[in-house]
């Protein structure tokens, strides 16, 4: 098992064993999360921009402590205050991050296909941290990590991923990694939201919200999106929730074990019950702490590091 | 201007139904049926053994940015890549800055043309003010200041009742009326076919059925109002369809396929590649063979590029914000060469006619013939020489196109215009 890859653009272009290094070293630097002295000096010397030219919060903290825990400096890049809004291109910006003597940028963007473009131009690894409605693989990963870390393997475990999955990066970056493991996918949603075309990508498609849950293992709630489905795809947040939203009899449906997921930011009383969003099934806030884990493993590997080093660099 | 006399060629002229082996004479820069003897001995001679020549290939959509966007082509640059192309008569689209919307703007494309190009640049007015859909530009004086056609090419319009009035008005001076076929209520941010690669790739798709939409609308206005509507570069295949039955029932219907559509697919766009970005968008497989069946049967009347310069800056972008457009004047005869001739055995005859006669009937044009007493306008080209196009190297100013690197079978070798060579530049 050797790390080879320089650049986390998407998981749909992974190995299994590639995600499976990914999460294996996670495992390693999640035991420190939990130390006094939360630090390693992995990435000592290293300097990573989080080039983030879309709002984020949990994603953007996230690899921020992430790189700080590995010993890295960051340099977060505030889209509003920065020469974008003077008309510089996403190259020029790159470059001149490159020049300053960047080692590694993280770069969130609302336009899908980007990080691919920048791992084209820079000699730097270049690490997707959301691009528009394409992949978001750092949350694949940690998703598919907590799901692993709650059922064991993923082989033949039923996942349902609720919601606007037309717009989600999410969905997408989940549907790749979990179809790669081995687990049944369902997508369900309106079917505005939820188009039969992503049954190319491995998943089942169902409009119907007691099959979708019937066994799930796992319930993975996607955020509507106000900012990206325009106003047309269904009638109503009201109505949204009233055939959609997760509530305590349509969780009763599921596996009695199940857990239940959601990447963030959650609408409260849209797509989830606020009782269940903070009850003992939900996992979401284990989620954001494994996503620490699952990123310092990505800007670890994709340093140039291997999964069988990691032991040594957390000791 | 002295005789011209081409010996040997394999001579295509599908409006005089010839192909054969023999000779073209040319005098005072028309076509003749034979040289006086004194002629011949004066005329220059053109060895074109082994060459195919055929009349001036006709594109009836290029954008030459001029005025305004000269950045990214301009009308010597445009007709210099028309003319490496085997192109002697093009039709230039008016969403220029300033659009022509307006007589003062066609005259002073009128002058740029007269001044620089060197094949023969016709202009198109808008059909609306500012191409807005909202007003009806001054249709007449753009007439009278010589546009072939009108058309809002780009910006669809979108009010059936502003179109009918559109198409009866210009039908009363026997201007064509030339529509891009976009509902743009069902296309909003859309950057590529919507379908399951739109979906792989997260990005925005742009649904055949806006462009269903558009096509049915025009059909049923020109049967209603007996005008003449032609559709821009058709994508779809139930379009074509629509077409199909609209000429079956005698409605006053035409419509264009680009190279692009008839060669590629969205399965091209995996790496976001901003040189396959394009409106209408690439379609998928059924859509590619559903338009090469349309133009075998002739529902589809033409091939017109839609060449759409861009400059590299602008082009070298998110996918999202890159414009849309792409090269085709240069490398249109080889790729359809390549796809109608050699992978789907149309007769090259009949390949030849759609880029020369019957483009020139869409709009009435007086081209795309080699009949004596038509101009002498010629493309010589060499069906079996191999070449890389560069498209760095080629002539237009811009250099976005989704063939660069692409090795074709078949090369234009000399373009002739009014008897006089325009193509090779270099060997007059």
């Amino acid at each position: 098992m050797t790390w080879t890859r320089r650049h986390l653009i998407t998981i749909e272009e992974l190995s299994l064993s590639e995600i499976e290094q990914i999460h294996s070293t996670a495992s390693a630097f999640k035991k420190i999360l939990t130390r006094s002295v939360k630090k390693v000096p992995a990435l000592r010397g290293k300097t990573i921009v989080n080039l983030f030219l879309e709002p984020s919060t949990r994603t953007r903290m996230a690899f921020d402590m992430a790189a700080k825990r590995l010993s890295a400096d960051v340099i977060a890049f505030d889209a509003a205050s920065s020469s974008t809004q003077k008309g510089e291109t996403l190259r020029d910006t790159a470059e001149n991050i490159q020049a300053l003597n960047a080692d590694m940028i993280v770069i969130r963007h609302a336009a899908a296909g980007s990080p691919l473009y920048l791992s084209k131009i820079l000699d730097i690894p270049v690490i997707n941290a959301g691009d528009g409605s394409h992949e978001h693989p750092t949350q694949g990963l940690l998703d598919t990590f907590t799901m692993k870390e709650h059922l064991g393997s993923l082989k033949g475990r039923k996942v349902a991923i609720l919601g606007d999955i037309l717009f989600s990066r999410v969905a997408r970056s989940n549907i790749h990694a979990l179809t790669k493991m081995g687990a049944a996918v369902t997508l369900v949603g309106p079917s505005t939201l939820v188009p039969h075309g992503f049954t190319d990508l491995g998943a089942q498609v169902s409009h119907d919200l007691k099959s979708a849950l019937a066994d799930a293992d796992v319930v993975m709630l996607l955020r509507i999106q106000h900012e990206r489905q325009g106003h047309r795809h269904f009638p109503s947040l009201g109505e949204y929730t009233s055939v959609f939203g997760l509530n305590k009899t349509r969780a009763s449906w599921l596996n009695p074990q199940a857990i239940i997921m959601h990447p963030g930011p959650i609408n409260r009383g849209v797509e989830i019950d606020s009782e269940l969003a903070d009850g003992p099934r939900s996992v979401i806030l284990e989620q954001v702490t494994n996503g620490i884990a699952v990123r310092m493993a990505v800007l670890y590997l994709c340093a140039g590091h291997q999964p069988e080093h990691v032991i040594a660099s957390t000791e | 201007m002295p005789a011209l006399w081409i010996k040997n060629a394999r001579v295509i002229d599908p409006a005089s139904k010839r192909d054969s082996v023999g000779d073209l004479f040319v005098l005072d820069g028309k076509m003749v049926a034979k040289l006086s003897p004194a002629d011949r001995k004066r005329a220059r001679k053109i060895d074109a053994k082994g060459l195919v020549a055929t009349p001036g290939l006709v594109d009836i959509h290029v954008h030459f940015r001029e005025p305004g966007q000269t950045h990214k082509e301009t009308i010597a640059t445009g007709s210099r890549a028309a003319a490496a192309g085997g192109f002697t008569t093009v039709v230039c689209m008016p969403n220029t800055s300033p659009t022509a919307d307006n007589a003062g703007t066609i005259q002073f494309i009128q002058d740029a043309v007269r001044r620089d190009a060197i094949v023969k640049v016709l202009p198109t007015g808008c059909i609306t003010i500012g191409m807005k859909g909202e007003t009806l530009a001054p249709i007449g004086s753009l007439k009278r200041a010589g546009v072939v056609a009108i058309t809002d090419d780009g910006d669809c319009v979108q009010s059936n009742e502003l179109m009918r009035r559109a198409i009866e008005y210009a039908k009363m001076f026997g201007l064509p009326v030339m529509d891009h076929c976009q509902d743009q209520s069902m296309t909003e941010g859309a950057v590529m076919n919507e379908g399951n690669m739109s979906i792989r790739l997260g990005l925005r798709g742009w649904p055949n059925a806006a462009e269903d939409l558009i096509v049915s609308r025009n059909v049923i206005l020109s049967s209603y109002t007996g005008a003449h509507i032609h559709m821009q570069h058709i994508s779809s295949a139930m379009s074509v369809d629509i077409l199909r039955g609209a000429k079956a029932a005698g409605v006053r219907v035409t419509a264009e396929a680009t190279p692009h559509h008839i060669a590629l697919t969205d399965q091209s766009l995996a790496t976001y590649d901003t040189n396959f970005k394009m409106n209408p968008p690439l379609r998928t497989e059924a859509d590619r063979k559903a338009i090469i069946a349309g133009l075998r049967d002739g529902t589809l009347d033409c091939i017109a590029t839609d060449h759409a310069p861009h400059t590299d800056y602008e082009k070298d972008k998110e996918f999202d914000y890159a414009p849309n457009g792409i090269l085709g004047l240069e490398t249109a005869l080889a790729v359809v060469l390549e796809v109608l001739v050699r992978k789907n055995k149309f007769k090259l005859p009949y390949v030849i006619d759609l880029m020369t006669r019957r483009a020139a009937n869409v709009l009435g044009l007086p081209a795309g013939t080699l009949a004596p007493g038509a101009a002498a306008d010629i493309c010589l080209f060499d069906p079996k020489e191999e070449w890389t196009y560069v498209s760095t190297a080629g002539q237009s100013k811009s250099s976005n196109s989704p063939w660069n690197g692409r090795t074709f079978k078949g090369r234009v070798k000399k373009t002739i215009v009014d008897g006089k060579v325009v193509f090779p530049l270099a060997a007059t």
